[in-house]
């Protein structure tokens, strides 16, 4: 007997009980979608992370001061951190080799105010270098040059806060107030949205860090600096060769650094490794329901078999071997989870699309997902659909065809 | 002439718990081509286990069984499927239809664990087991949509669709009543007219004088084995049956 017969008789035996059918493709399609929307879910967060990174720069490095720390709790945090200083910007620019872009980075909280119009934006320090190392661009406007004017008072301005300072537009030339002193906008900055915690990177002030450390804050310890690593995969390199400036610069000869530096690399894989880990726990869950599905199978099969009794001996009786009805009822069984498997990467697809839309989460279905989840898939429906089978191939058909 | 079928010491022992129960014990008989044969006998006769054995659904203990020329008592499994699907049609007492099947799909069945028969072949023979059968108007019907006779029809063009050297009858008109069931022996005697071998088990007397030969079985041997010289016609005694009751309604 052909195969393609066989195939033709599990059709008809699966046509013949529509609703059991549909019930055991049912638990395959449930499976199946699952598995794929969860590994979208995962895949989907691992890619939304790598991606604000990029948007933040991919090779961005910052320095910061080494707090100490006891037992959690910081020790003297002005006296014993080593700070940060306008020198150690320099040097940096004219000594590092694996870095292309070096900007301090000093906030000064409070109001920006035009007219009836405030914004709660934070004052940020920079030097030009900053846009190149988070990838800003200019809307609008020019780019303040902080090493010809040092302390002008002007800014560049984020779209959030046009959005609030000059709801009617066309902020170039204006001046805002911040902490009652005027800066000039001479530029605007295009959209970037959101960032990797959700924070408005577009809610930003930019000005020259000399105007923040001379005319707001009054110190000359810089909090952070930014540099951009010139190559990919150098950021190793570029850490070491920073530490060796800055340490350089102090003669320094502690065991301990004086500088924590922090590289995107670094950051991209620990929150990968954290979404990792949250892509297993999901897709273990999904592969649990896409299991139950397969007992499912199982189940439907071994009564099927049973129901089916009569029928089996008949066809022994007109002459179809063992082989045969094993064939049939694994057939059946394998259709069942294929088809599964079919509408189930359909309602997956479908699913995932429903939880972008509905639940805004990003969602990336990975080709990887749809063949394993298929391939359990067959796989479940023969295993599955053995037992069953083999109890079938095995009846006595006198026996079966005298079976109430 | 040679015989078609040829037994000889048959014996068939079932092993219940610590006794053994002798359901055959040593039968022997030759069954000749275009026979008709009743095997009748009470329940307990043996009549079930010699069946099982003729259709090569059970093995004998011990004993020689030849069919169409070929010793099947030592065959194995697969062996004797393939020789119940093109040597030996059978009819069941309950049809044995699959339901929710369509008829000519019911009679198609047997030929479709044939690989050397094609698809357009297939189609073809059961249209014909239909016609041969009266039921060429039925052919799409399911099973629950036709008579008790009708149901019994296909199931005969089901044993006749691999043109089998052997057609075996268990109780075939045991579920159908007196009208029907000389209907159904109007079409045995009629097949066995056009050549068919029958093998008619049965424990209804009248049933046995439709046939040209009865073997009676008791306790597992052949009591009786005897011609049948007084052939009646089924389609006589159909007629000779009073005439329906009818009902205003149905008329």
């Amino acid at each position: 007997m052909s195969p393609l017969t066989l195939i033709k008789i599990a059709f008809a035996a699966l046509l013949r009980n529509k609703m059991r059918t549909v019930l055991s493709i049912l638990g395959i399609v449930i499976g199946v979608a699952a598995v794929i929307t969860m590994t979208a879910m995962g895949e989907g967060s691992k890619q939304s992370i790598r991606e604000k990174m990029s948007s933040m720069g991919t090779n961005a490095i910052i320095i910061m001061p080494n707090q100490q720390r006891r037992g959690g709790v910081q020790m003297d945090a002005s006296g014993a951190a080593e700070a940060l200083e306008e020198a150690d910007v320099i040097a940096l620019r004219e000594n590092a080799t694996y870095i292309n872009a070096v900007s301090p980075m000093i906030t000064a909280g409070g109001q920006a105010i035009v007219g009836n119009n405030n914004s709660p934006t934070p004052l940020s320090g920079i030097s030009a270098d900053y846009l190149k190392i988070r990838n800003y661009e200019i809307d609008d406007g020019v780019m303040f040059d902080d090493t010809a004017d040092r302390m002008a008072k002007v800014c560049v301005i984020g779209q959030t806060v046009i959005k609030n300072l000059f709801p009617e537009g066309n902020p170039i030339g204006k001046t805002i107030r911040y902490k009652s002193i005027p800066l000039k906008v001479i530029g605007t900055l295009k959209a970037k949205g959101s960032g990797d915690f959700g924070q408005d990177q577009d809610d930003v002030i930019f000005t020259p860090y000399q105007t923040v450390m001379k005319r707001f804050t009054a110190t000359t310890a810089i909090r952070q600096i930014y540099a951009n690593s010139a190559h990919e995969g150098y950021a190793e390199q570029a850490t070491e060769e920073i530490m060796q400036i800055l340490k350089e610069r102090r003669n320094w000869t502690k065991p301990m650094d004086p500088f924590r530096i922090f590289t995107q690399e670094e950051m991209l894989e620990m929150m990968t490794s954290t979404t990792n880990l949250l892509s297993v726990v999901l897709t273990a869950i999904a592969g649990i329901s896409l299991l139950v599905g397969g007992i499912g199978i199982m189940n439907i099969m071994y009564v099927s078999v049973t129901e089916r009794t009569r029928e089996i001996g008949l066809r022994m009786a007109i002459g179809a071997r063992g082989r045969d009805i094993l064939l049939q009822f694994l057939f059946e069984s394998v259709i069942i989870s294929l088809l599964g498997g079919f509408i189930g990467i359909l309602f997956g697809g479908l699913a995932s699309f429903a939880v972008r839309m509905i639940a805004n989460w990003p969602m990336s279905i990975s080709l990887t997902s749809v063949v394993v989840s298929f391939g359990v898939c067959f796989v479940t429906g023969v295993f599955f659909g053995w037992y069953p089978a083999r109890k079938a191939s095995r009846l006595d058909p006198i026996e079966a065809l005298r079976f109430e | 002439m040679n015989p078609i079928l040829s037994i000889r010491h048959l014996h068939r022992d079932f092993k219940m718990g610590d006794e053994v129960v002798h359901a055959l014990r040593g039968v022997s008989y030759d069954i000749f081509p275009g026979e008709f044969v009743t095997i009748m006998g009470t329940s307990g006769s043996g009549k079930t286990t010699m069946l099982n054995i003729l259709g090569c659904m059970d093995k004998p203990t011990s004993g020689e069984y030849v069919l169409d020329g070929e010793h099947v008592e030592t065959l194995k499994r697969d062996a004797r499927a393939r020789i119940r699907g093109t040597k030996i049609g059978f009819v069941f007492q309950s049809y044995n239809l699959l339901s929710r099947t369509t008829a000519i799909e019911n009679v198609e069945l047997p030929l479709l664990y044939n690989p050397k028969i094609s698809a357009r072949e297939r189609r073809e023979r059961a249209v014909a087991a239909l016609k041969r059968v009266g039921l060429e108007d039925r052919m799409n019907h399911l099973p629950n949509q036709l008579s008790g006779g009708q149901q019994q029809r296909v199931a005969i063009a089901r044993a006749l669709v691999n043109d089998p050297v052997i057609i075996l009858a268990d109780e075939a008109t045991g579920n159908l009543d007196t009208r029907t069931s000389y209907e159904i022996m109007m079409l045995f005697q009629e097949l066995n007219k056009q050549g068919k071998t029958i093998i008619f088990v049965t424990h209804e007397p009248d049933i046995a004088t439709f046939s040209s030969r009865t073997i009676t079985l008791r306790d597992g041997l052949v009591r009786k084995d005897i011609a049948n010289e007084n052939v009646q016609d089924a389609r006589a005694a159909f007629d000779a049956l009073p005439p329906p009751e009818t009902f205003e309604e149905d008329a």
